[in-house]
């Protein structure tokens, strides 16, 4: 793709051959010629394939999908698109499925990413010492990110297991019962979100890393002559430091936690997995959209879904830049 | 004997002793190289108790790891009895021969293989082409170009999962690799990685110097660039690897068991109603073997590449 941008004018303007014949004068035009396209056009050539390919399997299907919502479109036929305006949108909205979805990915959210991203940083934290085996500690930390949700999602399922899980058994010790992790609807969301802190606190936890290690040593310094302890040092200057990788990781794993759909179905084994548990007690959205799509054969409202989960992240950042706006003001 | 060993000492110790040394030693590159290590805040040598919780920290991210094998080299009343199993039984190679069986995990590794592979290849090429353009080229809207790139990181997929997939029954894609090929074949972070790292670790003098000896951008890119940007190539490679082979939601809408790749595969373990649960851990444990044997392989390369491609404060 790139090569005909910058090649192919060299054949074809010029009716004579490239070499020998044309002039002197002639040929140093030509040259230059190709040197301002070259230097014009490769650039676009270079970035195209990017935005070719998000353009038609990204942004196209986005704006596709808004047209589908207002469409009654069964998965059997699916050429057949029958309008029907925003009836899919009252429906869900008189939906208590969606409420309840929309409420489980929120809870799930929180119960994932708040305990997530605080051991992420004390992690670094602790990364950030002197140490030795450091390179052990990092890459034993990043080892649950090289697991599929599927593996990660199986293995926990088990260590939950009501009757001889391990974290039931552990509990036992302890003098507690038996929970049961896949009915009690807190529990089972505990125990999905247990799988997606396992997975991604360390990979979180090294971005923190990069982000400390660039913070100028002066400042330490600074704060450890005004006085400061280890503990106020890590408030008022590591912290502070890293703050934009802090809103990077926030926002990120909100939009992950906005999709969350393996690990809840696979926690619920097959036959209850789509439907979030028997009572939907951990169904979230990604998992309503896979149910009206596909279990239940409507794209029209798996596509109304989607478009829920859209302005749920929009309402969201919005939330997040007044809060952070509100923050700055206060500091 | 003493003098050769400080520096590799220093390296690992304390601040204060540090800068001791730096005092006595001689000036010259060695001292320079102990000064920037003066006693600030974050430079504390860890203690028993960092070590501590860094134990428990590998711990918590490891043991899942091993129970699986555990398990999975277990038979089924072993793993469900109480209290549960803490050591490897023996029967390992007969719990992933069936495994491999029930879920017809040769023909998921090979798509897996194909999928993850090609999708990370691709994914390399072009964001190198599109980093080296956005690091070092001038043009035209590149920087509303480069905040496009990161806006689409914003998109998540599942958005358009409804159109992707009627396209790709139109396109007669349906349980087809392609399908899931196709719409990840490049990547935004990708992109933003590379220009991170060319910014940097490409001159400009180098890429003037091969404009100024007549060199068309294919041609620095290819002879200058890549060269270059072999290792966060390397490192890219891997991560959208492991990205791609864990991919979920996408390929476990549009494949069927028929054709599936190793996540999809693995659901099928679980699906059943009649539940073997060493024959389960023993296929979570063969759908992650080849990545975590790439991560104790390569495993500091994809650190130090995510931690390159930090944004940093």
């Amino acid at each position: 793709m790139a090569i005909s941008t910058s090649t192919s004018p060299d054949g074809a303007p010029g009716t004579a051959p490239p070499d020998g014949t044309g002039t002197g004068a002639e040929r140093q035009r030509r040259r230059t010629l190709l040197h301002r396209l070259d230097v014009h056009g490769a650039p676009y050539a270079f970035v195209a394939p990017f935005f070719v390919v998000f353009a038609a399997f990204s942004f196209y299907p986005l704006i596709y999908t808004s047209w589908i919502s207002l469409h009654r479109v069964e998965l059997s036929t699916l050429n057949v698109m029958e309008w029907v305006g925003f009836d899919n949108y009252t429906a869900l909205w008189e939906d208590d499925r969606f409420w309840n979805a929309l409420l489980n990915t929120f809870t799930i959210g929180v119960l994932s990413t708040v305990p997530q991203l605080m051991m992420a940083l004390g992690l670094a934290h602790l990364l950030n010492y002197q140490l030795r085996g450091s390179t052990f500690f990092r890459v034993a930390a990043l080892t649950p990110y090289a697991t599929s949700v599927g593996a990660a999602a199986l293995v926990f399922t088990m260590l939950f297991e009501r009757d001889f899980g391990m974290i039931n058994w552990m509990l036992s010790l302890v003098g507690i019962d038996n929970i049961d992790f896949e009915n009690n609807k807190w529990a089972a969301q505990t125990a999905i979100s247990t799988i997606v802190i396992w997975r991604w606190t360390g990979y979180n936890a090294l971005l923190y890393l990069a982000a400390m290690q660039a913070i100028p040593r002066d400042r330490y310094e600074a704060a450890a002559i005004d006085g400061a302890s280890r503990w106020q040092q890590f408030l008022k200057v590591t912290v502070p430091g890293i703050r934009s990788t802090i809103v990077f990781t926030i926002v990120l794993s909100t939009i992950g936690a906005t999709q969350l759909f393996g690990e809840p179905l696979i926690f619920g084994q097959g036959p209850n997995g789509i439907t979030g548990g028997a009572d939907n007690q951990y169904q979230t959205l990604g998992l309503l959209l896979y149910e009206e799509g596909w279990k239940n054969y409507q794209m029209g409202r798996a596509a109304t879904v989607a478009w829920a989960m859209f302005l749920l992240l929009i309402v969201l950042f919005v939330v997040q830049r007044v809060v952070k706006r509100v923050l700055a003001r206060k500091a | 004997m003493t003098t050769d060993s400080i520096p590799v000492r220093t390296a690992d110790a304390p601040p204060k002793s540090a800068r001791k040394t730096g005092k006595s030693a001689p000036p010259g590159g060695r001292s320079r190289q102990l000064f920037r290590h003066p006693g600030a805040g974050r430079q504390h040598h860890a203690g028993p108790l960092a070590y501590i919780l860094l134990g428990i920290a590998a711990l918590f991210s490891l043991f899942p790891l091993y129970w699986t094998m555990v398990a999975a080299s277990s038979d089924n009343t072993r793993v469900t009895q109480t209290p549960p199993p803490f050591l490897p039984g023996p029967h390992l190679l007969d719990n992933l021969g069936k495994a491999w069986q029930d879920a017809a995990l040769g023909k998921a590794m090979l798509n897996s293989l194909i999928v993850a592979g090609v999708i990370a290849l691709s994914t390399v090429l072009f964001a190198t082409l599109a980093g080296f353009a956005f690091a070092k080229l001038r043009f035209k809207g590149r920087n509303i170009l480069l905040m496009l790139v990161i806006g689409t990181m914003l998109v998540p997929p599942q958005l358009g999962v409804v159109p992707l997939f009627m396209m790709m029954t139109e396109l007669g894609w349906g349980q087809q690799l392609p399908a899931v090929i196709f719409p990840t074949l490049v990547s935004a972070v990708g992109v933003f990685f590379m220009r991170q790292y060319l910014s940097e670790a490409l001159p400009d003098e180098l890429v003037e110097a091969g404009r100024v000896d007549g060199a068309h951008s294919l041609r620095i890119f290819w002879s200058i660039v890549l060269p270059i940007a072999r290792p966060p190539m390397a490192v890219l490679f891997m991560i959208t690897f492991v990205h791609a082979w864990n991919d979920f939601f996408w390929p476990f809408i549009v494949l069927d068991m028929s054709n599936p790749t190793v996540p999809v595969a693995l659901t099928q373990l679980s699906a059943g109603y009649v539940r073997d649960q060493s024959l389960i851990m023993a296929g979570a444990l063969l759908g992650t073997l080849p990545l975590l044997a790439m991560f104790i392989v390569f495993g500091r390369q994809i650190v130090g590449g995510i931690m390159q491609g930090a944004v940093k404060g």
